[in-house]
């Protein structure tokens, strides 16, 4: 098969998903014929042109996470991995993923959510004090779109808020004030609806509220199968219903805290990284299975749900 | 294929998979993935040192700067388009017909005669008269701060350098695991008696630092110039205390206005300073040509240190030196580049006083590439590069210039040399409404009444602009770079 690798492009993990790619494109390389695509001004000429028989969508941050690629995918009519348009669309939006998780049911920290406009046109910020008084401190703020670790602070009291959410403003136009819930960080690979081992996440203590130091080596350890006890079941469940409720398919990384009162889902990465240092791979490799299957299937897969 | 990315204008060679429009093949020798497994087996190899190379968010961002429609403000690139092709082709042609097979060969350890004769003549042109002898030619300015590191430091040792610092010297320091104190600077340079105090504070510990670097003409990144008396003061405190100042100049020449300084080394005669001169901003930072000045038993040790690295420092960019100064119009040369920076120089000032809220400041420097510029103490600019390059503008985030990686959070870096005088004016009026966006945004979000200058200039809502009022309140030592230069009042 003729498989066209989409990575790049000009979102802000441009870097991750060049590397992401990259090792597709070697982990393919045996069994397929690959293209290697720079998502720029001419992607979907150089699609045409080039005629595969499936996309892997390994493109993060915009447009390769919030269904805009796979919706031109869908129009020339090339199968692609991942989830589709509108998954990926209510993904990629963290208040939108979390008020569909909360509309079936799936924990979700509480939160709020604001434009912009919200604070210049409306005095959004006379209601902070009402959202301190439900949400609590430390708060998380975060913009609604984005990955990694961009843009995303810890608000010990009120005056970190106002910086904070400047901050979070940089790298979108709406934000989330969330409720930090203590606990244990989890990130649960979904494979084809069924949830691979938990990666537990255990930043260095003095690099607890460092988002940045969080992807880093040697400043934070991966467990990898976490060990969760008896834990373990509901924090699948609390994965597979996260996948159903968005309507996922292909591959999916969900990420969610163990706190007192169980899982409680923080977010869904439609297109997760596929970096040497990335989660996802490495769950899949604690399922005994490897990179190369990996993407193999992720290819298959995407082909037949297109016949499908 | 070589490959190659700029972080602050050090080209740093990329492991980066390459853009490329064709297909994947031919295959890398590479596996074709890596497990958890091998991350951990790996990890047991490195060294201890490159547990403290780490990569940042920040960086990531910098890789994007590199976009051909970004009007990138971040490098500290020298415009290498002023040099006259046809000169370029005349020397090598030279080179090629008359010394073919020596230009190919390897060279002396310590750089050819002729070109220490090329470094004796720009080094004069400072008032300065080195013995050739005392001379190594290094790959880059970059190679003698390297093996200045090398020689000196054991992991723990103290680095003093100034408070910003030049960027591209953290990772060098962080990879020999020293402990950098970094010292605060005003408009003239690093505070000596600010210094003083660390000194005598780590004396009190039983410590000693084993070098200051500095950077006292036209600094990377603060753009500000040690003063006279202060350039006395710190070779002064060098011989006192028996510590090696490294002195990084590679823009001495380019002053564009005011009165020329005596170089530390002319001053302290050569005893307890290193110099460190390049051909990279006066000639081409793609020859990779710098060199190193000091006392013959630190010389010794370079020597040996730099046969270990690279044998010896590119023959063939040394014989287009040669060359290049044979014809004798150097100086010419870098007169140019002056009037073509000092015009740029000024747009910039320009642009940032009509487009930046007069919340911030910054220096004026008289020469070099770079200036430095202070926001509210509520701006990151690390998050202010991820949306200005929405803007596709780019700039150096202040954290950059400070080895514990968090100081400088406000502050940033901008170049004047790499672009020109319209794409200058552009890209500060890009940053400016990014940044009139921001300070309207918080004042929106604390309800305080704040200017809110619109990109253009105007202010929104006829409020007068506070200009004149205190610095911002608790701000970072980055901020404190006492510039500067503030927006003037407007009707």
């Amino acid at each position: 098969m003729k498989v066209a690798v989409l990575k790049g492009g000009r979102s802000l993990e441009r870097q991750v998903s060049l590397s992401s790619g990259a090792r597709v494109e070697d982990a393919l390389a045996e069994s397929h014929e690959v293209v290697s695509l720079d998502a720029g001004h001419d992607l979907v000429e150089r699609l045409k042109a080039e005629r595969p028989d499936v996309a892997f969508v390994a493109l993060h941050g915009a447009d390769g996470e919030d269904g805009t690629v796979q919706e031109l995918l869908e129009i020339l009519g090339i199968p692609y991995t991942g989830p589709g348009v509108s998954a990926c669309r209510r993904s990629t939006d963290k208040a939108e993923a979390k008020q569909a998780l909360r509309e079936h049911g799936i924990s979700t920290p509480d939160w709020v959510s604001f434009s912009q406009t919200a604070f210049s046109e409306l005095g959004a910020a006379d209601a902070l004090e009402e959202i301190e008084e439900r949400l609590g401190y430390p708060l998380v703020v975060k913009p609604a779109r984005g990955g990694s670790a961009l843009g995303v602070r810890f608000a010990a009291s009120r005056e970190d808020v106002p910086q904070a959410i400047v901050s979070a403003f940089s790298y979108d136009s709406r934000v989330l004030l969330e409720r930090h819930v203590q606990g244990r960080e989890l990130s649960v690979g979904m494979l084809e609806g069924e949830a691979l081992p938990a990666v537990e996440i255990r930043p260095h203590d003095e690099d607890r509220y460092s988002y940045e130091a969080r992807y880093e080596i040697g400043r934070t350890d991966f467990i990898c199968p976490a060990e969760l006890g008896e834990d373990e079941a509901m924090v699948g469940a609390s994965a597979l219903a996260t996948w159903e409720a968005l309507d996922c398919a292909g591959f999916v990384r969900v990420d969610l805290i163990l706190g007192d009162d169980g899982p409680e889902v923080l977010e869904v990465n439609a297109v997760p990284g596929l970096t040497d240092t990335s989660l996802f791979p490495m769950a899949a490799e604690a399922a005994g299975i490897g990179f190369e299957e990996l993407c193999s299937r992720l290819v298959t897969s995407a082909v037949e749900r297109m016949v499908a | 294929m070589g490959r190659f990315r700029h972080t602050w204008g050090v080209a740093e060679p990329s492991d980066q998979p390459t853009p490329d429009r064709e297909p994947a093949a031919p295959r890398r020798h590479r596996k074709a993935h890596t497990t958890a497994r091998d991350l951990e087996r790996y990890a047991g190899l490195f060294a201890q040192r490159t547990s403290v190379m780490r990569s940042s968010a920040m960086r990531d961002l910098m890789e994007i700067t590199a976009r051909p429609d970004v009007i990138s403000l971040a490098g500290g690139l020298p415009d290498t388009s002023t040099f006259s092709p046809q000169s370029f082709a005349r020397q090598m042609t030279k080179i090629a017909q008359e010394s073919s097979a020596e230009a190919l060969q390897y060279g002396p350890t310590e750089g050819f005669a002729s070109t220490k004769e090329c470094i004796r003549q720009v080094m004069a042109a400072e008032g300065m008269n080195p013995d050739p002898d005392d001379i190594v030619v290094t790959t880059g300015g970059q190679q003698a701060i390297d093996l200045m590191c090398k020689v000196l430091l054991d992991p723990g040792d103290v680095v003093i350098a100034e408070a910003p610092t030049y960027p591209g010297a953290v990772p060098v320091f962080c990879s020999y695991e020293a402990e950098t104190i970094q010292i605060q600077m005003d408009s003239e340079g690093m505070d000596v008696a600010l210094l003083e105090v660390a000194l005598f504070d780590l004396a009190e510990q039983g410590r000693k630092p084993k070098m200051i670097y500095t950077v006292p003409s036209f600094q990377n990144p603060a753009g500000q110039t040690l003063s006279l008396e202060r350039r006395r003061r710190l070779v002064e405190i060098a011989r006192k205390h028996e510590i090696l100042v490294v002195e990084d100049n590679p823009y001495g020449l380019l002053r564009y206005e005011g009165e020329p300084l005596p170089t530390l080394y002319e001053l302290d005669g050569g005893d307890y300073v290193v110099y460190l001169g390049t051909f990279s901003k006066i000639l081409s930072p793609g020859l990779r040509l710098g060199w190193l000045c000091a006392p013959p038993p630190v010389l010794a040790k370079v020597v040996l240190g730099k046969q270990a690295s690279d044998l010896c420092t590119s023959t063939l960019a040394q014989y287009f030196v040669d060359e290049f100064f044979a014809e004798g119009r150097w100086r010419e040369y870098v007169d140019e580049l002056c009037d073509v920076y000092r015009a740029r120089r000024d747009a910039m000032l320009e642009s940032l006083e009509q487009h930046f809220p007069a919340e911030a400041t910054w220096s004026e420097p008289e020469g070099g590439l770079f200036l430095w510029a202070t926001l509210p103490d509520y701006i990151d600019t690390t998050d202010l590069l991820a949306r200005a390059l929405r803007e596709n503008v780019a700039f150096v985030p202040g954290v950059a210039a400070f080895a514990d990686g968090r100081t400088g959070k406000s502050s940033m870096r901008l170049n004047f040399s790499g672009s020109t005088s319209d794409e200058i004016r552009e890209g500060i009026r890009r940053i400016g409404a990014v940044v009139a966006e921001q300070v309207a945004l918080y004042g929106a979000i604390t309800r305080e009444q704040r200017v809110v200058p619109g990109g253009d200039g105007a202010h929104a809502g006829g409020q007068p602009p506070s200009v004149g009022s205190d610095p911002p309140e608790g701000s970072d030592p980055g901020g404190d770079v006492v510039p500067m230069r503030r927006r003037e009042p407007e009707a």
